[in-house]
This record gives structure tokens, sequence and C-alpha cells, in this order.
């Protein structure tokens, strides 16, 4: 019961239409339950015109499961599941603007080195650096070039796969096994 | 007639020829200047798509939701653009919380004026979307039958609900070949969940080992019309069975083994062995918690069994020992046949015993008297004298907890009431309604002197259409629940509850509909039987007393076991 109520931060893959609307008929979901979206990102899939969103909330178990339920009730959506962190493999990427600075860019190119991150794009007055990782990765590098003067930054919401070996195909496939379509409303 | 094909014809005709092929008879709506093409063309099939003008747009969407749930078919709304579209939205709320299959088809501004504040725009897919099950915006002819046909299917499939449909003027005007065909499937939607047996078996080894098992049957009966497999249910076992106050009328109140209804204003046993029974078994209900009172102290000591149609309310305010997403009907139609008889002899007997002491309540709220009227005792008089009972329809307050209590129902779908949201202004419109959904059947709207007022402007649809609805207003001038918490828990100060009203039989002679007042008990009968045997519509007002409350009571925040009798239990 301790784990249930115990706040902890869950990926959730929404798999979609691709509607009008549709970000706000999710994201509805979470505002009424007042809980605050941490990251949340939209793609397509493996399959033809169905979308995924990939959103990352911290709450607990007790509430993530009735917020899927609500989430998978509405129309137009296909499915939606959650997991804990240790079963997503997941990554963020992140872009820092820095000036071009003669006495300071022999500091910048070691850190992007030590940093495994790299150069996107130079210009005589700024370099773009990009780096893909965790938060905790691209925060630790935002650390660092801030002390080098920072001009910009940006991250990106995460973006995930799961562990499972589980096609959505299989979801969408047991959710039509387990309805009845031979109601008649006429 | 063959509605299915017509070419070239503009959108708003195949808005009509679309709902001709779901088979719509009756619409309510309020023109304007976004949905006019379509008023247009409704002139010419006002003979086969029978349309009400009301007073309000939220007027029609009541009317539309009580003969949704009095019919059982899909409730037809139209309204235009901007303020006809928001004064929708208390409906849309009202019938996604009482699960009511409606279609609402709302005018849009032209297509290419979207987004820039043109006259009576809104975003009324924005503004609705938290209070439809789904809605979606047409911006051209070619899509209307197909998005009508979507919204059908969705309202009435599942868990029932309203659906908005919005059509942009350009859309309404544009020309194209029509062709129908109705929705059966959407890739993304799974409404109807097949049969589980395993948990079924296992739900009915858990009824074979239960000694005090007690049945609570909610809306979702009404709704997939499993009232029959409900009495066969309760017959064959011999297990008591209680209504929330949605599923009232889906089991005969006249029953031996009818509990009475359950929750805060509910009955005394239901709600005390509530908390005693060793096994719930909850169908087509979603423990709000206006029936659970404190959810962490609702029967704790029970296994629970919830059949529902509608996964996402199962363990979402209580967890369920077997959570079973189904059809209550077809449920109980394959569990029937392997239920046994169960020996409750000892647990009915409990039921009585509490019973008894209720029982000093009931009579005197049904038989005060002295005093002036009470509010039981009308219902008692215009349910002893209506020999066919009617249809009761009833606003939201004292009143409306007085019919659940009071009013016997014998069959399906003859109460309708605003649960979930506790909409006043419901009853009025609602009752119009009602009474089109089911002509031939008597239909008495109960209501508070409040929630009169709130649509009291309907009274002009009632005029104009010369629909015969028995009109009983229980006028105590207060707007008597919340005078009533306000004694019991706000140190008696009356702020803002106390109502100096109108003449109401005035108001009544202007629209021209017959009415009556009264003040005095030994006129009370006579005056009830005058309005029950009138012809067209009636409104019977009765001066009740004043600072009567609703007893029993579980306030807010107890558990269902500490229902209190009367004033002097609390402190």
């Amino acid at each position: 019961m301790e784990l249930n109520t115990k706040i902890q931060e869950f990926t959730l893959s929404v798999f979609t239409e691709n509607t009008v609307g549709m970000l706000n008929r999710v994201t509805i979901i979470f505002t009424r339950r007042k809980l605050n979206i941490e990251s949340i990102t939209a793609s397509n899939t493996e399959l033809k015109d169905i979308y995924r969103y990939t959103i990352v909330v911290k709450t607990t178990l007790d509430m993530i499961k009735k917020v899927t339920a609500q989430l998978e009730k509405q129309i137009d959506i296909h499915k939606a599941l959650f997991y804990t962190s240790d079963q997503v493999i997941y990554n963020e990427i992140a872009l820092y603007k820095m000036p071009m600075t003669s006495d300071r860019n022999y500091d910048v190119e070691a850190i992007v080195r030590q940093n495994h991150a790299r150069i996107l794009s130079v210009t005589s007055e700024y370099m773009v650096i990009e780096k893909t990782g965790l938060k905790e990765e691209t925060q630790a590098l935002y650390d660092l070039l801030k002390m080098h003067g920072l001009l910009e930054f940006a991250r990106s919401g995460r973006v995930a796969v799961t562990r499972p070996m589980r096609k959505l195909n299989s979801f969408l496939d047991e959710m039509e096994a387990k309805t009845n379509y031979d109601t008649d409303y006429n | 007639m063959n509605y299915q094909n017509k070419e070239n014809i503009r959108g708003a005709e195949a808005v009509i020829l679309s709902l001709l092929n779901e088979n719509v008879e009756h619409v309510f709506g309020y023109v304007g200047g976004a949905i006019m093409p379509v008023y247009d063309a409704l002139y010419d099939y006002q003979d086969v798509l029978i349309h009400y003008l009301t007073r309000h747009e939220q007027g029609a969407i009541h009317a539309a939701q009580s003969y949704a749930r009095v019919s059982g078919k899909v409730g037809v709304c139209f309204a235009t653009s901007g303020p006809g579209a928001t004064n929708l939205v208390t409906g849309l709320a009202d019938a996604q919380l009482d699960s009511t299959p409606l279609v609402c088809i709302t005018g849009q501004v032209d297509s290419r004026m979207l987004g820039t504040d043109a006259f009576q725009e809104t975003d009324v897919i924005g503004v609705t979307m938290p209070v439809t099950k789904w809605s979606s915006q047409v911006t051209r002819a070619e899509e209307i039958p197909e998005a009508i046909a979507k919204a059908f299917y969705i309202a009435q499939s599942g868990r029932p609900g309203p659906v908005l449909i919005d059509i942009t003027k350009d859309a309404q005007f544009g020309l194209f070949n029509f062709q129908y065909k109705a929705c059966k499937r959407i890739r993304s939607y799974f409404p109807h969940p097949k049969l589980n047996i395993g948990l079924l078996d296992e739900a009915l080894k858990m009824i074979d080992a239960s000694q005090k098992p007690f049945l609570l049957i909610g809306h979702g009966v009404t709704i997939s019309k499993a009232e029959k497999e409900v009495k066969a249910f309760v017959e064959k076992t011999k297990i008591p069975v209680a209504s929330t106050l949605l599923g009232l009328s889906a089991f005969p109140s006249h029953h031996p083994l009818y509990m009475g209804m359950l929750g805060m204003h509910g009955n005394y046993a239901p709600n005390i062995l509530t908390n005693e029974c060793d096994l719930l078994i909850a169908i087509g209900m979603r423990f709000d918690d206006r029936v659970t009172g404190d959810v962490e102290r609702y029967a704790k000591q029970a296994k629970i069994i919830h059949i529902d149609i509608d996964s996402a309310e199962l363990n979402k305010n209580v967890f369920a020992d077997i959570a079973i997403p189904a059809d209550a009907k077809e449920a109980l139609q394959y569990v029937l046949p392997k239920l046994k008889q169960k020996h409750t002899e000892d647990w009915l007997n409990q039921f009585a015993q509490l019973r008894v002491k209720e029982q000093t309540l009931i009579d005197a709220q049904l038989y005060p008297g002295k005093g002036k009227v009470s509010m039981g005792e009308v219902i008692r008089v215009v349910n002893e004298q209506s020999q066919t009972k009617p249809i009761v329809v009833t606003d939201v307050g004292q009143h409306q907890m007085m019919s659940g209590r009071y009013f016997e129902f014998n069959e399906g779908r003859s109460f309708v009431t605003s649960g979930g949201l506790g909409t006043m202004g419901f009853g009025l419109p609602a009752s119009i309604g009602a009474k089109i959904a089911s002509p031939e059947k008597g239909v008495v709207a109960v209501l508070g002197d409040g929630g009169f007022q709130m649509t009291i402007q309907e009274l002009g649809t009632i005029f104009q259409y010369k629909i015969p609805v028995k009109i009983l207003i229980l006028n105590n001038n207060f707007l008597g629940m919340v005078r009533q918490w306000q004694q019991l828990f706000f140190e008696k100060r009356y702020s803002f509850t106390e109502m100096h009203n109108p003449d109401f039989l005035t108001i009544a002679k202007g629209y021209n509909i017959q009415s009556n007042k009264v003040f005095e008990r030994s006129k009370l009968e006579s005056a009830v039987k005058e309005m029950l045997a009138s012809k067209g519509p009636y409104l019977l007002e009765v001066d009740v007393e004043m600072e009567e409350n609703v007893f029993p009571m579980v306030p807010a925040g107890a558990s269902v076991s500490e229902i209190l009798l009367g004033n002097e239990e609390l402190n």
C-alpha cells in the first residue's frame, strides 16, 4: 500500500489518432486532477497514422492507474500505458548557444569533449553545442557552460521506448479481441 | 421514404437527412445566425423531424436529456454559435455525469473566419471538451454524414454520453452528393467489452461463499435494459437490493427484497448495513461520493464485486476484489442460470429491524398531521392519487430527495433527475422531454421554488406546444437544501437562501396554464386530484413548511453507518 501512495516518476506512452485538438483532450485529463506534466513530446509511431505522446509526470501509482484508465477512455486514444523509469529507455536532447570569445574557446572545447557533446554550428559570433542524454547529464553540461557565458539553452521533452518486448500492434489486437461489435443501436 | 442518398444538396440538408437516417423523430433547439441554414433545411422536413423551439438553449438540452432517458434513444438538440453553444454547457456536463446519450449540433462561423474573434464566435470545441464524450468540428459539407454517424455511434455505445458536432456556416451551405452510412466501429474505441467468463465465474464463487451479500444497482441497469435480469437475480438468490438515486425505478419499490435508496439521504438500513455486509455486488453504478460518504470507511469489511461497462470506473473510487468490465444485462444473463438461492433470512431480518427504526421518521414526514403541509406528505398524496404511475421528473434539492424516497416506481425509466451534476433548473425543461418521449404516460414535474425559477421561461414552450405536464411546486420560500445545511452546519446563518417569490399563479395565467395553490392540508387531496385529472398543462403550488429538513442524512465526511435520523443526533 505504501508503494501505491509514494510519489515517483512515470513515463506514459499514449497512442492516439492524429485529430485536431487531441493534445488538449490528453492534457485536460491531467489538468482536472491538478497534475503537473514534467515533459511532453509527440511523434508518429511505427504504425501508419498513429501518434505517440510521451508524457512524464511525478505522482503515485494509484493516481497514474486512474489517469491512464481515463486517458484510454477517450474515443481517439488507442491505448495508454504507464511505465516506471526502469521500464523504459529514454533520452532528451539539449542545445546550448555559446559566445565566440577568443580567451574561452579552449575551455569550452574541452568541456564538449569531456561530456561527449558535439558542436552543431559555428559562426563568428557563437557556436551551438548539442548533447543527448539523461536530464542529469544535460543538466551537468548546462552547469559547466553557464560558467562560460551560456547565451541560450533549450531542452527537449523525453522520448522513450519500452523495455518489454511487446509491440503496439499486439495491444491493439488484444483490445479488439476483447470488444463486442455486434450491438445494433437502431 | 429513402433518405440514404441524395445528389447535389447542401450540408444543411445533409444534417437533417443524417438525423432521419438515425431514426431521429424529435429535436429540441433554438435558432440563430450560424445555424440558420440547418433551420432552413428543417423547414421542408418539419413533418418527419418534429422540432420544439424552447425558450433558452439550456431548456433545449435538458429536454433532450430527459427525452433520451425516458425513450432510451439519443436526444438531439440544435443551437447557434457563440452564446447558443455556451448555453448548452450545463446540459452537456449534466449528460456527461449521468451517462445520457445526446447529439448536439451547433452552428459555427464561416471556416475562413475561425479564430478571428468573429461575431458570435466561440471556441466551442475547446469550451466543451471536458464535458463531452466526443466532439468534432466540421468545415466541409462532405464531412457531415460521417461526423454525424460517428456522433450517434459514440453517444449510445458503451457508457453513453453527450457528443457535440460544430458545423461552420460554409459547410452548411456547401453542395455535395449525400450518402449515409451508419458507423459500426471506430478503430481507437473499444466501447463494449466481451464477457470475461473467468471473472464472472470467480464472482459466482464469491457470491456462493457469502453469508450477508448485498446488491447495489445504479443507472447502468436502466441503460443496459437489465431491469428484468436484476429482478430475476434478486428473486432467485434472495439477496437484498438497494438503488442509487439514478438507479431508481429500475427495480419495483414495493418488492419485499427492495431495501430502498442508498446514499446521503437514502434509507437507514441500506446505509448502515453497507458497513456490515460481507459482500457488495455493485452493478452499473460508480460509487459516487454521495453514495459512499467517507470512502475510507466504506464497506471495508466486505468483499466487493463491481460490474460496470466503463473500465475507468473500476477501482476508481472504491477498490473491487473482482472488477468486471461488462454490460450489466449480459453479465447478469450469464450468471443467472448458475446462481443458487441463498439463506438470507437472518440477514433480511437485520434490514427489517433497522427499517422499524426509520419508520417513525417516515411516518412523521408522510403524515405530519399538524403544522404546515410537509414535502413528503405532498408526494405521498400524488403517489396515492395516481391511478397509473406517472413519470416523475424532479429538479434538485430537498424536494428531489423526498421524491426519491417516497414515490413508488413499478416500471423502469419512470424517474428522471439530475444526479451527478445536481443541476438546478433541470426539472421543468426535462418534464417537456419526458412527455414528448412518452406521450401516453402522465408526467409530474416536482420542483422547488428555487429551481423552478431558474428555467421558468420554459413555461413558454409548454404553452406553445400545449404539453400536458403537471407542474408541482413545493414552495418553502427558501433554497431549502442549502438552508438545511446552514441550519445544521453553519449555525443557522441563513446567508442568501431566503426567497421572495412572485405570484406563480399569475405567471401561469400569463401562459394560459391552469393553476391552483394549496395552503391547507384539508385541500391538498382534492387539489392533487384536480391536477392529475386535468387534460392540459397544470401548475399546482403547495405552500409547504419553511424549515423542514430531509432526514435521514449522512453528513459530509461521515461514514454511511453514521447516518442520522434527525437533528437531535447532531452536536
